[in-house]
């Protein structure tokens, strides 16, 4: 299957599959499931050697009778023995969901395929084709064919399997269109191929996984909607299946149930084992890329110790009364090898009331999660490693836990500390109103009235600089532009007067233009509001502009910091002086400063 | 919004004109016998000729497939061959049990499943493994498979439900909903599935998004934040599963009611098509595909109103 022309593209497909069949066989759940269906199948297809009746030979004499030597799972309302009928009706039962699926792949893989590869009339059509398929009820449409046809299971497994066919479709034609485009595929149609030979070589490889766990599927919807089809009592009374048993049992319900117990049994093993079996396939196939999380918080714990150790002796400046205590923080992301991969790396640092930080770094740095440490915002696998974090006199990371204590700091946001976040339009739900976003955050942390928290959020409008507040205030996100949205995130930070603000580039995502003007904006609110500030930035005019004090940040460690004069003259760490060329350059006054320390 | 809801609807009336006229065509070649089942076996082939022409049998299909398709455009589908009962008139007798049980699964499956959705999604560990096994179970397994057992135990063992009947909730609100709880149940425990799942998923991605971490930042409890910020970003593409398996759901409903003796559609579904009564096979049809074309038009609205940004678009 593999001897591909263009050969680093089957390889990797190959790899795959083996590694998924291996995974499935490590899940007990699937082992299990595919035991049971092997063994169904084998049942059915021993049918003939195993029963010991004729499955339709009923003896009138012993009706209903319970099990025994003679009948190992007893008789039918018409004496037919129980346990030779399952068998014989196994094999019809599974028989006639096999049909539904070859009729259903037969039919919409090859739609799919040309549908996705070709698009175009064919593509269009196709889809209309399959909106309307599936759209129609299963049941009403093989009551409508029964009506027509007479009872036959296969007719109407036929026909159901044609109902079933876009399933296939819409999974192939997905799968196709996504690979046509790739590189590889142009590479064989350069190299000469006919497009026949390219579907069957490359895209059906691609298809094959997705289509099989699809098969499982749908072979036990075929199950389930023809057995429920003949309980109905449509199916055809002389054909042993699980469905004709179950509808027989049910109308003897009251003289003996446990006759409903076998087909019943039949049709749920067989249904859930295959939905057990495709879920697994599925699984097996996401697997390459999931965290196993047991190892990882074992690595954590050992590395906890070291961490605190190491921490120690940066621990000074923990005692004095600073609005926000950073001290020998460690922040950790668990890794799909199993280990855990630090983005910050025992960081200090403090900042005080009326005072703006700056954290600088590139992208990757870890100033924005430090940032998040200090909020208590970060992603749930991440991991505290070590180090504490105080905020006024509370401390939200203990050393020696492993998250942000979430009770503390809950108390804490919106008037003790707030975030001003860097993309402005991903960071306003889309489905509330502004004035909704602005408004509840102050009735819930001010506890002052929905009339009063109105008013406010209006002067705030109107405080970051937006035209119409009124209009803005009853508009929704998608309806305002990206440096207006920015306003009035500014505008949704400040709305309960926090101590600490904390920004993490918030002028990034803006146009030059509106970039001076909101730190122009921010620096007036800070010095009104009298807040302590963090500025996390890659962007030294940023810091020139706006910052007292500023640190340094280079993977997930502090390399310097000081005052802002003092760094922007005499940066000590030559990626401090890179940092400061790259964002520089071109500035006249700023680059007369940076070249004059270097000389 | 108007325009699309507009163009959901003429693409829902040439469907239901697409479907109606195959199962017509579909149903013109097993009518051969039909005036004999209705006159029984012992009938003249002059009694037969008779009620043949009397039914309209003896006319060429196109004729007969106009002739009952302008009587639907004028809402008239025709009489039973059977009972003589107009069509309309038997349908909307079982509408309203049928209603009530599909409705009331649909309702409950959707609150359900945001639940199970969210519990899965938050706790994760043991509580989304648990979940994530349930959907899967209640997604394979027939809903009338779990009819069955649930009668078995819980009505004829067990003795607390009815096994079979309904009352209407005029006469006796208590025996109503003793009467459509199992039936409810069994189409819930399928249709909570998928939804769930796709809840659980959704969350989980929403759970990540930019605006939630603003949100917390707020100082909004973790409660708000989930029920009405995230719940209300991820219910779209759930609510879509839901209306998609509707169409199994009225399928699952055949059956159920035939198992529960209910008085909806579903019985009189079977038994037209086991007798081939014509006209009563085609309304069912047609009131099939109305309820799918109505459902999938509420969950554009649901949606339209959960996202302000479907609305204008």
């Amino acid at each position: 299957m593999s001897e591909a022309v263009v050969q680093g593209t089957t390889a990797p497909v190959v790899v795959v599959r083996s590694g998924v069949v291996k995974r499935l066989l490590k899940n007990p759940l699937a082992v299990a499931a595919l035991v049971l269906l092997v063994g169904t199948v084998l049942a059915s297809v021993l049918a003939p050697v195993l029963a010991t009746h004729d499955p339709n030979y009923g003896d009138l004499q012993t009706v209903l009778a319970n099990p025994s030597a003679e009948h190992l799972l007893g008789t039918d309302s018409l004496g037919r023995d129980v346990f030779s009928r399952l068998l014989f009706a196994s094999q019809i039962t599974l028989a006639a969901a096999a049909l539904a699926a070859v009729v259903a792949i037969a039919i919409g893989v090859p739609a799919g395929i040309t549908a996705g590869y070709f698009g175009g009339l064919f593509d269009g059509s196709a889809n209309w084709v399959t909106n309307m398929l599936m759209s129609l009820p299963g049941i009403i449409v093989l009551l409508a064919v029964r009506a027509a046809t007479g009872p036959s299971v296969w007719i109407s497994m036929l026909v159901f399997g044609v109902l079933l066919a876009p399933s296939f479709y819409r999974l192939t034609r997905t799968a196709v269109k996504s690979v046509r485009n790739e590189l590889y595929v142009d590479a064989a149609r350069v190299s000469g191929l006919s497009d026949t030979r390219i579907m069957s070589r490359h895209i059906f490889s691609v298809v094959r996984a997705p289509i099989i766990i699809q098969t499982a599927n749908v072979a036990g919807v075929a199950i389930a909607i023809q057995s429920g089809l003949e309980f109905l009592g449509l199916g055809d009374p002389l054909v042993p299946t699980w469905g004709v048993m179950l509808s027989d049992a049910f109308r003897n319900v009251y003289l003996n149930p446990l006759l409903l117990l076998w087909p019943a049994l039949a049709i749920a093993i067989t249904t859930v084992c295959l939905a057990i079996l495709g879920n697994a396939l599925r699984d097996s196939l996401e697997d390459g890329q999931k965290i196993p999380k047991v190892r990882t918080t074992r690595a954590a714990r050992t590395t906890a110790p070291v961490a605190s150790a190491v921490s120690t002796d940066t621990a000074t400046n923990a005692v004095a009364d600073h609005l926000l205590v950073v001290d020998g923080l460690r922040v950790g992301y668990p890794q799909a090898g199993g280990g855990m991969k630090t983005v910050v790396d025992g960081v200090s640092l403090h900042v005080d009331r009326g005072e703006v930080l700056g954290i600088v770094g590139e992208s990757g740095s870890g100033k924005s999660q430090t940032a998040f440490s200090v909020l208590g915002l970060l992603p749930e696998e991440a991991e505290i490693l070590g180090g504490s974090i105080t905020i006024g006199s509370t401390r939200t990371v203990t050393p020696g836990s492993r998250a942000v204590a979430q009770g503390r700091i809950a108390s804490l946001r919106g008037k003790g500390i707030a975030y001003i976040p860097q993309e402005p339009m991903s960071n306003l739900d889309p489905a509330f109103t502004i004035g909704y976003q602005l408004v509840r955050p102050m009735v819930k942390v001010l506890g002052v009235s929905k009339a009063e928290a109105k008013k406010r959020a209006l002067d705030l409008l109107a405080t970051v600089g937006i035209a119409n507040p009124q209009r803005t205030f009853d508009a929704y996100p998608h309806e305002i532009s990206g440096g207006m949205a920015q306003r009035v995130l500014i505008a949704g930070a400040v709305s309960c007067e926090p101590d600490l603000l904390i920004a993490d580039e918030p002028t990034t995502a803006l146009d030059v233009t509106v970039q001076a003007e909101v730190l122009d904006l921010l620096r007036d609110l800070q010095k009104r509001l009298g807040m302590g500030m963090i500025i996390v930035t890659h962007n030294f005019g940023v810091v020139s502009d706006i910052c007292d004090r500023v640190v340094v940040m280079k993977d997930g460690k502090l390399v310097e910091g000081g005052d802002v004069r003092t760094i922007l003259r005499a940066p000590e760490h030559e990626y401090t002086r890179q940092l400061l060329a790259s964002t520089l350059e071109g500035k006249e006054p700023m680059s007369m400063l940076t070249t004059g320390t270097r000389a | 919004m108007l325009i699309f809801l507009l163009r959901r609807l003429v693409a829902g009336v040439l469907l239901l004109f697409v479907i109606s006229t195959i199962t017509y065509v579909l149903l013109y070649f097993s009518s051969d016998g039909i005036a004999q089942n209705i006159l029984g076996e012992f009938a003249t082939p002059e009694q037969i000729a008779l009620k043949q022409a009397e039914l309209g049998l003896d006319q060429p299909l196109p004729v007969r497939y106009l002739e009952w398709l302008g009587g639907a455009i004028t809402g008239d589908f025709g009489r039973s061959w059977f009972t003589s009962e107009p069509v309309v008139s038997a349908l909307f007798n079982r509408l309203p049990v049928t209603l009530t049980i599909v409705i009331g699964a649909l309702v409950i499956a959707a609150v359900l499943a945001a639940l199970l959705g969210v519990a899965a999604a938050i706790k994760r560990g043991w509580v989304d493994r648990a979940v994530q096994l349930l959907s899967l179970a209640g997604d394979a397994l027939p809903s009338f498979v779990v009819a069955i057992v649930l009668v078995t135990s819980l009505a004829i063992q067990a003795r607390i439900f009815p096994a079979t009947g309904f009352v209407p909730f005029a006469e006796n609100p208590t025996l109503w909903l003793m009467s459509i709880a199992l039936p409810i149940t069994a189409l819930v425990f399928q249709l909570v599935a998928q939804a769930a799942q796709q809840f659980r998923s959704a969350i989980i991605d929403v759970r990540r998004r930019d605006f939630v971490r603003t949100l917390r930042s707020r100082g909004l409890s973790e409660r708000e934040v989930v029920f009405k910020h995230v719940l209300r970003s991820a219910a779209p593409a759930a609510l879509t599963i839901l209306s998609l398996q509707f169409v199994g759901l009225l399928g699952g409903s055949v059956i159920i009611e035939q198992i529960f003796a209910l008085p909806g559609v579903g019985p009189l579904a079977v038994l037209s098509t086991t007798q081939g009564d014509i006209p009563i096979v085609m309304g069912v049809v047609v009131y099939t595909v109305v309820m799918v074309i109505i459902v999938n038009l509420v969950v554009d609205l649901v949606n339209g109103w959960l996202n302000p940004k479907v609305r204008v678009s």
